[in-house]
């Protein structure tokens, strides 16, 4: 019952995607590098709801919408931890956890100012590393410096 | 070893180990006997859209040796770059006129873009702040010449270890042979923590020092870097330290017998001129090594020898 009842904090769609398993404080963030902002059809979501992995959590509904695969890395990057369901009629079509791409091209601008990809018009590209904390950075193809994530920017 | 054919090279990392030691075996074959005509008939382009004296010169002198002919530019100001060409552009026209392209860049990450697109390899002259990877490869020719082996040597880094990209590739390089290494520098221009992690993987040692004197009778190679002032956020603190990093002949005494003293040049004041003089003093024969290596690597990636 109180399941339920939590599921219904946000309307169900008929077809589209759920983005779950949000960070809370990550929420707005999804929305931004989503260019959600701009989507004409419905979109529903909450922030700050109950959540027994994340403590607190945001989810979003978007009709009549499924991701390409350049957009769910973008939310892997924000969000690593978050689920995607696809929904049509109501029903759940497919169901995953995001979890982090090994590469990550076009969408991500590299951090350093004289790397060749920020003066020339040349597509990005990253390989996704982890350092000796196990945290997870961006090595450029072309500069080779690493970001941490603090330091990602999205085109 | 023919996998070195066609092949760009813009990182030390794009060589295996096995592939480093090719080259030097090739680099000292070149240094027995310099004059070889095997580049007959092959133009090589030596693009240079920023200045060097040694790097340029090294490698149009590796070229002439070898009997081939060099076409370029040494800075960008006489090439269309100026006009707003693109390097795209600029890489895709000069590969119509050569068998080959010697870039420096100072774009990081231009030598990487630069062999994607080119038909013809590249080899990296410098990009930048990031790479410049026949430099590291004379480096270890010289280590290799005067200590017999690159094999669990006692290397000290010493000077600005936070922005030297030599000393980068050099240490990135070195783990492949286990080397023991003493970083030598002050606090604000320490090694970073993304090389000391390469060392830890490869599980070596490092160890770090501010005083110079600390390593001098352990060192078996002393590869000196210049401090430049402009990296010190505070020039109360360049003040503070600049002197602290000057090579003396003096201060070579308690040095091995068989240690030499290295630098990728050019130097300014941080070795005096005395230790010149001095049979540790090596970095005017690592220069000279730059050609024998780059001879090696002409051949190798054109696949002449």
């Amino acid at each position: 019952m109180d399941n339920k009842r939590k599921e219904l904090k946000v309307s169900a769609i008929r077809n589209g995607t759920v983005i779950d398993h949000i960070p809370s404080e990550k929420s707005f963030q999804v929305i931004n590098i989503l260019n959600l902002a701009n989507y004409k059809n419905q979109i529903y979501f909450g922030t700050g709801l109950d959540s027994s992995k994340l403590g607190k959590k945001g989810i979003i509904k978007i009709s009549d919408k499924y991701f390409e695969d350049e957009e769910i890395s973008k939310i892997a990057l924000v969000a690593p931890k978050a689920t995607l369901i696809e929904i049509t009629d109501y029903e759940v079509t497919k169901k995953e956890k995001i979890d982090f791409p090994e590469e990550v091209s076009k969408i991500v601008k590299c951090f350093n100012p004289k790397c060749v990809t920020n003066i020339q018009d040349i597509t990005t590209k990253f390989t996704v590393v982890s350092d000796h904390k196990g945290e997870v950075k961006l090595a450029c193809h072309y500069c080779e410096k690493t970001m941490s994530k603090e330091n990602i920017d999205f085109f | 070893m023919n996998e070195l054919k066609g092949r760009s090279l813009v990182s030390i990392t794009d060589y295996t180990k096995e592939e480093i030691i090719h080259i030097l075996d090739m680099a000292e074959e070149f240094e027995k006997n310099q004059r070889q005509q095997i580049l007959n008939g092959y133009v090589i382009s030596s693009l240079f859209f920023e200045p060097s004296t040694r790097t340029r010169l090294s490698f149009e002198s590796a070229v002439q040796y070898l009997g081939g002919s060099v076409i370029g530019f040494a800075s960008a100001d006489t090439s269309s770059v100026r006009k707003g060409e693109s390097l795209k552009d600029t890489i895709l026209t000069v590969s119509n006129y050569s068998d080959l392209i010697i870039m420096r860049n100072p774009m990081d990450g231009s030598a990487r873009y630069a062999s994607e697109v080119s038909p013809v390899p590249i080899i990296n002259a410098g990009d930048g702040a990031n790479q410049h990877p026949t430099q590291c490869l004379l480096d270890l020719y010289s280590i290799r010449k005067t200590q017999g082996s690159l094999d669990n040597i006692h290397i000290a880094m010493i000077g600005d270890l936070k922005y030297g990209r030599t000393v980068h590739s050099l240490v990135q390089a070195l783990t492949l042979f286990g080397a023991t290494f003493h970083f030598v520098s002050p606090e604000s221009l320490k090694m970073p923590s993304s090389v000391k992690t390469w060392v830890k993987k490869a599980g070596l040692e490092y160890h770090q020092y501010t005083d110079i004197m600390d390593i001098m009778p352990i060192a078996d190679i002393l590869y000196m870097t210049r401090i430049q002032a402009e990296r010190f956020p505070d020039p109360l603190e360049y003040e503070k330290v600049k002197n602290l990093y000057i090579l003396e002949n003096s201060m070579l005494a308690p040095s091995k017998d068989t240690m030499r003293v290295l630098h990728p040049l050019p130097r300014v004041n941080e070795i005096t001129e005395d230790v010149d003089d001095n049979p540790k003093a090596y970095y005017f024969q690592q220069a000279k090594n730059g050609v024998y290596v780059r001879q090696a690597l002409l051949a190798a990636i054109l696949g002449l020898k």
